[in-house]
């Protein structure tokens, strides 16, 4: 068996120094991804979910800078690569997928242009084989009418079909991870469920491995072996699908599944987390939600909480469990 | 796109058309004439003049006289001189298009890669050289920057020699009217630059592995371009009154000067020639850079 994984995350931290001062948008996470498996990332707007996806491709746009941390894809070392080496990575290896289909393809090339474009450049096919194979793509994505397709301009195509192109480019050189950055955030409920399912149709097809960022837990209860919510730059709580959705052990992810309809019984329970995101200028020295947090304690104020096993498919950083597993052994103590 | 630009062309000619006739009626309407002067000529040659250039007709009848010799490239004849007004149009055009033609040319070259280098230096010392060269340019009027290069190196250096029909040296002319233009393109790609580079497709294309000189040239460029296509208009508006000035800084004898001599001359059919010569150009220009527009960014329908 082979046992490293096909994505390794290690210690990465992403920074934007601007005018204002610098902007720590990515403070040290960690995580894995193995083959064909579906990760996913939730946390709310602003919480650095994008500009991990970004330094994962490194196309971070000026000026941020990847200031920390080693990012593995089979074993090597991307960070590493020279910019050359970065074009024959990018939507070779890993593909990508926006929020904004309206915005995301370019309005004056056909949609033809732009998904042979990613054919050409990472394999050997001519125009004549590359456009057989934008055909089958269009065909695989779903897009009706494909021959018509492939000659049209992307502002003639409605926002879900440009999502199914923009699909279409990311898997042009069949990748081994596709990340779908908020790939539905931006379109209407019936198509939403339309692109997920198709993108879970695709990974059974296909095998690849998937990134699934959203800020709607809702979106990847079904889809994804293993969470990571995100918080301020950091990872505050990981683990399996239900460990996340039923024994959530941050206060910031509990928060997170009130706001959700689904998982409050009661309608009138329905609270989205009070306060306002954090302010990545000046971190705070302790855990970044503690200002916002309603359990929050002294130690949450100075000191930041290290992630802590809840159990064997469960890590979370919250000093409520350090303070848990202390007030059971000093109950522990009492009875005994 | 074939359909849009007959439909284009045709409306073209209705205001071609329509300047002719504004051009006309206005010219009539102006009291006085070349022949009501102090010197007024005695009344038998002032009729047998009349008659001459028509002007015994109803004033309809001398307009469709006068549009429909203007088919047959017949401009009139000069009351000034007596020449072929279309020959002097077209000996002084091929003056005024080669300064004109220059520095639109020029002025577009330049300001496209003045501006591109700005957007890809952003606040390093090329952007900065850039920025202070195209603020001193805009705030710079034309006949000023003239006079200035004229006294310089005409006069002070005696690099450059000063116009003349046998020395006809273009170099500080096209300086002179081109500077603007270029500073102004300048700024238009830059900033048009700058917003492209920001858009979503540019990241799609680096995401997709476009190496980076191909995602500046084929994804930003074209799209960067199309609010400098639609400044092609104007710019050539602002070359052909600019080059009245230039001309007569100068000293160049091109269409310019003679639409300004044919004013203080009085000299009508010379007034209306350039004039409606003048305009003809600026349409075909217009369309020109409308349907470069169209065919540059698709998302503009075609009807
Ligand atoms: N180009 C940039 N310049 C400055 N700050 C940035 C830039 N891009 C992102 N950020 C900051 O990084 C933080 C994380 O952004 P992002 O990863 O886009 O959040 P999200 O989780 O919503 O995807 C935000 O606070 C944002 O302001
Ligand atoms: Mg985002």
């Amino acid at each position: 068996m082979n046992d490293t994984p096909l994505l390794q995350v290690k210690n990465l931290s992403t920074s934007f120094p601007t005018e204002q001062g610098v902007v720590h948008a990515v403070n040290g996470i960690s995580f894995n991804l193995d083959i064909g498996n579906t990760l996913g990332i939730v946390g709310e707007s602003g919480s650095g979910k994008s500009v991990t996806a970004y330094s994962i491709l490194r196309i971070l746009t000026d000026p941020g800078r990847i200031t920390g941390g080693e990012i593995y894809f089979k074993g090597e070392n991307i960070l590493n690569y020279s910019e050359k080496e970065m074009y024959d990575f990018r939507g070779k290896k890993i593909s990508i997928i926006f929020q904004d289909p309206m915005t995301s393809l370019n309005p004056v090339y056909t949609v033809g242009n732009q998904i042979t474009e990613a054919i050409l450049l990472h394999t050997d096919r001519n125009k004549k084989e590359a456009n057989e194979r934008a055909l089958n793509l269009l065909e695989l994505v779903g897009v009706n009418d494909p021959q018509k397709r492939l000659k049209q301009y992307p502002h003639e195509l409605s926002g879900g079909m440009r999502q199914r192109v923009m699909i279409a480019i990311a898997l042009a050189c069949e990748p081994d991870i596709l990340i779908a950055d908020e790939p539905t955030t931006a379109l209407d409920v019936t198509i939403q469920a339309q692109i997920l399912e198709l993108m879970q149709e695709l990974q059974k097809k296909l095998g690849m491995a998937i990134i699934m960022i959203t800020h709607d837990l809702g979106v990847i209860a079904e889809m994804c072996n293993e969470i990571i919510v995100m918080y301020a730059g950091r990872i505050c709580e990981r683990g399996t699908a239900d460990e996340i959705f039923y024994n959530p052990c941050h206060s910031y992810t509990k928060g997170l599944l009130r706001s959700l309809p689904k998982f409050t019984k009661d309608r009138e329970k329905l609270i989205p987390i009070s306060g306002t995101p954090i302010d990545l200028l000046n971190m705070p020295k302790g855990c970044a939600f503690a200002p916002r947090c309603k359990d929050a304690m002294q130690i949450c104020l100075s000191e930041l909480p290290k992630e802590i096993p809840i159990n064997d498919f469960h890590l979370a950083s919250c000093w409520m469990n350090v303070k848990k597993v202390y007030d059971e052994v000093k109950e522990g103590r009492k009875n005994g | 796109m074939l359909k849009y630009a007959l439909k284009r062309i045709l409306l073209a000619m209705v205001s071609v058309f329509v300047i002719m006739a504004i051009a006309f009626f206005s010219m009539n309407a102006i009291p006085g004439g070349p022949f009501a002067k102090e010197k007024a000529p005695e009344p038998a040659v002032q009729a047998v003049l009349e008659k001459r250039f028509n002007l015994d007709k109803p004033v309809m009848e001398q307009f469709f006289l006068y549009i429909s010799n203007i088919f047959q490239g017949d401009f009139g004849i000069s009351l000034k001189t007596g020449r072929e007004i279309s020959t002097t149009i077209f000996e002084s055009f091929s003056i005024s298009a080669k300064l004109g033609g220059y520095s639109i040319l020029i002025a577009l070259i330049m300001g496209l890669i003045l501006g591109s280098t700005a957007a890809l230096t952003r606040n390093k010392w090329p952007d900065q050289l850039i920025v202070f060269f195209t603020t001193l340019s805009v705030g710079m009027p034309s006949f000023v920057l003239g006079t200035l290069l004229l006294l310089v190196f005409s006069l002070i250096l005696k690099v450059v020699p000063a116009w003349s029909i046998e020395n006809q040296n273009y170099v500080l002319p096209i300086i002179a009217l081109s500077l603007y233009p270029t500073a102004h393109i300048t700024r238009l790609t830059k900033s048009s630059l700058l917003d492209v580079f920001g858009q979503d497709y540019i990241r799609t294309a680096r995401a997709k592995g476009v190496p980076r000189i191909k995602v500046i040239v084929k994804h930003a460029l074209r799209n960067a371009l199309i609010p400098v296509i639609t400044y092609i208009g104007p710019l050539t508006a602002y070359s052909l009154t600019g080059s009245m000035v230039i001309e007569t800084i100068f000293t160049i004898g091109g269409l310019g000067t003679k639409f300004v001599t044919g004013i203080t001359n009085q000299d009508y059919p010379m007034i209306m020639g350039t004039t409606i010569f003048l305009a003809i150009l600026m349409v075909i220009m217009t369309l020109i850079s409308d349907l470069l527009y169209r065919a540059v960014d698709p998302r503009i329908s075609f009807d």
